[in-house]
């Protein structure tokens, strides 16, 4: 095992893929020459050459469109969002096209399409560029979307991603490509679709991912030291949800906290409360609370833009308002 | 085509209904089985099913109206439907409507209490239940599961909310184990310095309200009088012992089963105590249909068992089981409270000699069942042990007088003197 870096770990995927599949190709702003945004890409061009590695115009629609034709007609496109508030600008092909092409044609295609968009606040990046829309996305059936919280996940994921004939968003968290954990050193997969115990615990459940799978954990360290034993559920893929293992903690620890960084109302939060009430009613032993980013567009000022994020210490006191 | 939704009628004694709330509005679509308005009867807030599917056309009457039975209160059909006018009650077209259109009714073993065939069967009854104790949904079941009553469990969670582990706390200590709780041995010596007690306001719920009313009513408006008499329960305990011993565990008799036979059997000889007053007039029911005093959160719940005279002693056993356990969930049926013709309180489980029940109008009468006990007694000048129980009939004096009442008690001891006589 080696503890690399989420970016590396999210580079080994496309290299391997790539290496292994010459359908595989990757396009988007900035990934060739430039090595990428966050630089996930680099050294990619010198090694693929550029009609694997398709820098784009400032097009979203343009990039989406062209990756859901490449799709149809046999590649494996990767394609790449600079930040997931761009793909509002590509809104038709993501939820409107892609999740359904597969549907309306009857089965005549399949859509072997990953869109990679970084997501997320904390850096600064004002109102615009600051977003966490995951639920938007998740919304639609016909588009997987995946959004790991561990470099582990996010190679074996992408990679399961990349070989799936179905149309996915892989969701990174902007402010996450440093944070560094172990990974197998052979080849892996981890399959699309399913949640995962990232710690376990008997006291409450704490349901996230992502951003919030990293804010949870240290939460959940907080409370050891009080002598409180978080259990927490990754979802790891936002759809298909996979509620087994939230629905197998819940009803061992009977109280349960949703962890986002999106906005609470009509949330992911709120689609995981509801399946609690609709799964486990008969388990709930006090309400189960969301933490959430505050209902404002998040602020450029540091301070404020901190305080309006989900932030460790208001895990730490939903965990024990719930165990009230 | 369109259909007309009548006033349910919820019991023989129901003659109207108090609309509370329309549940559907005109324009929704609503489905057969759907609720569609809320009515409230004497003893509670009863859901009314749509029988039909389809678009709300018309409302006939307001929240708020007192609603006679099988008026029509709504008509559901097809969006766009045109409707003439409000549909006066036709037996006739609508059960033509039902041959030609419509399954047969979704709840078929629920007793036709009207003359058409399209009443809807209500939903299963709302009955609000007394000042709600605030429970988790996992405490709730917890106790459920252990027949914890929650209402005796001391809450630690925000506002008072029991949790789970407070239900477990209140199993381990035994406090609170349903039916309600045997004096505890165990009490705290109380404090040397004086605590001061706080008055405490209780809201009246529906049908601690509805108790009030009726009680009051009862024993306001019918001239109550009492018969004691003393039954020899030696054979009875007898037979029930050897009856059990071939039935399973959740179907064992008990001594009140044999006491709701008796009744009914005696009920059979004895028409005019299974009667109700009607001013110039007294109606003799032709069923005989025994109300089983349930104690509930809260109050107190009459369940009816049906037809009792004829339904041999393990199915009365089952059925009413099944009545009272819907009671103390509070998912009661409105056919489980509905119909009664004469009511029995037992107290027998509560080591009480002897007491006497008010009528539940409009019955004539009621038999309160005190504890069966062994006592010394005498017989042929000898004092031996033996089983006795005291039961006093309530009897509304407009109706009978103390000799019909006390040939009935006499004959009631000819069946559980006898217990052999009710299996033949």
């Amino acid at each position: 095992m080696a503890k690399i870096t989420m970016r590396e770990a999210i580079s080994q995927a496309l290299m391997e893929e790539m290496d292994r599949d010459p359908a595989v190709f990757i396009m988007g702003e900035e990934v060739g020459v430039w090595g990428g945004t966050y630089a996930v890409t680099k050294g990619f061009y010198d090694k693929y050459g550029p009609d694997r590695i398709k820098d784009t115009p400032i097009a979203e629609n343009a990039i989406i469109g062209g990756a859901i034709g490449a799709a149809m007609v046999g590649q494996r496109p990767v394609a790449e969002l600079m930040t997931i508030n761009f793909g509002f600008s590509a809104m038709d092909y993501i939820v409107n096209q892609a999740p359904k092409l597969h549907y309306m044609f009857g089965g005549q295609f399949t859509l072997p399409l990953v869109i990679r968009a970084v997501g997320g606040g904390g850096r600064q990046l004002g109102a615009t560029h600051s977003q966490t829309p995951d639920a938007i996305f998740a919304h639609f059936p016909g588009l997987k979307v995946v959004s790991p919280g561990t470099p582990e996940d996010a190679k074996g994921l992408l990679k399961s991603a990349i070989r799936s004939n179905d149309p996915i968003l892989f969701i990174e968290h902007a402010t996450m490509y440093q944070v560094r954990g172990d990974v197998p050193d052979d080849e892996y997969l981890i399959p699309i679709g399913k949640s995962k115990v990232q710690r376990e615990g008997n006291d409450l459940t704490i349901v996230t991912y992502c951003k919030g799978l990293e804010l949870s954990v240290k939460a959940a360290e907080e409370l050891s030291k009080e002598g409180i034993e978080a259990e927490i559920v990754d979802l790891r893929t936002l759809r298909p949800l996979d509620m087994e293992p939230v629905l197998e903690s819940f009803k061992k620890t009977n109280r349960a906290i949703v962890v986002e960084e999106g906005w609470k109302s009509y949330g992911v939060g709120s689609e995981i409360v509801s399946r609690m009430y609709e799964e486990a009613f008969d388990y709930i032993d006090a309400p189960i609370l969301r933490i959430a980013q505050k209902e404002v567009p998040l602020p450029y000022n540091r301070t404020l833009e901190q305080a309006a994020l989900p932030q460790v210490p208001d895990i730490v006191a939903a965990a024990k308002e719930v165990l009230k | 085509m369109a259909e007309t939704i009548n006033m349910p009628k919820l019991g023989f004694d129901m003659a109207e209904g108090l609309l509370v709330r329309w549940v559907k509005q005109v324009g929704e679509n609503i489905n057969k089985g759907d609720v569609l308005a809320e009515i409230e009867t004497d003893k509670a807030t009863v859901e009314v099913e749509s029988s039909a599917s389809g678009v709300v056309l018309q409302l006939i009457v307001d929240q708020g109206t007192m609603v006679p039975v099988n008026a029509p209160i709504a008509v559901i059909g097809a969006a766009g439907e045109k409707v003439d006018a409000p549909v006066a009650d036709s037996g006739k077209q609508k059960a033509e409507v039902k041959v030609d259109e419509k399954p047969i009714p979704a709840k078929p073993e629920a007793a036709p209490v009207t003359q058409t065939v399209t009443t809807p069967q209500p939903a299963e009854e709302t009955v609000e239940k007394g000042g709600p104790v605030k429970a988790s949904p996992l405490a709730k079941k917890v106790a459920r599961d252990n027949k914890v009553d929650l209402s005796r469990v001391q809450g630690s969670g925000p506002g008072g909310r029991v949790v789970r582990k407070d239900v477990e706390a209140a199993l381990s200590s035994g406090a609170a184990a349903m039916p309600p709780a045997k004096p505890s041995v165990s009490m705290p010596m109380p404090s040397v310095v004086p605590i001061s007690h706080e008055d405490e306001t209780i809201q009246l719920t529906k049908l601690r309200r509805a108790i009030a009313r009726r009680m009051t009513e009862s024993t306001t408006s019918i001239p109550h009088f009492y018969v004691t008499h003393e039954y020899k329960m030696d054979a009875v305990m007898a037979m029930r012992k050897q009856a059990n011993e071939y039935l399973p565990d959740n179907e064992k008799l008990s001594v009140n089963d044999f006491i709701v036979k008796a009744v009914a059997l005696t009920l059979r000889q004895f028409p005019n105590l299974n009667a109700s007053f009607a001013g110039d007039k007294v109606v003799h029911h032709g069923a005989v249909n025994v109300g089983v005093a349930v104690a509930v959160e809260n109050g107190l719940l009459t369940v009816a068992h049906k037809d009792t005279d004829q339904k041999p002693l393990r199915q009365i056993s089952n059925e009413v089981k099944g009545m009272v356990r819907r009671a103390r969930e509070g998912k009661v049926k409105p056919d489980d409270i509905e119909g009664s013709t004469f009511s029995i309180s037992n107290m027998g489980m509560f080591d009480v000699e002897n007491f006497a029940a008010i009528i539940n109008p409009p019955e004539a009468a009621i038999l309160a069942v005190g504890s069966a006990r062994e006592v010394p007694v005498v017989e042929k000048g000898e004092v031996k042990v033996g089983w006795r129980m005291k039961a006093t009939i309530s009897v509304d004096h407009r109706v009978s007088d103390g000799a019909e009442a006390a040939q009935f008690m006499q004959a009631l001891a000819g069946f559980l003197e006898n217990p052999v006589r009710m299996l033949v």
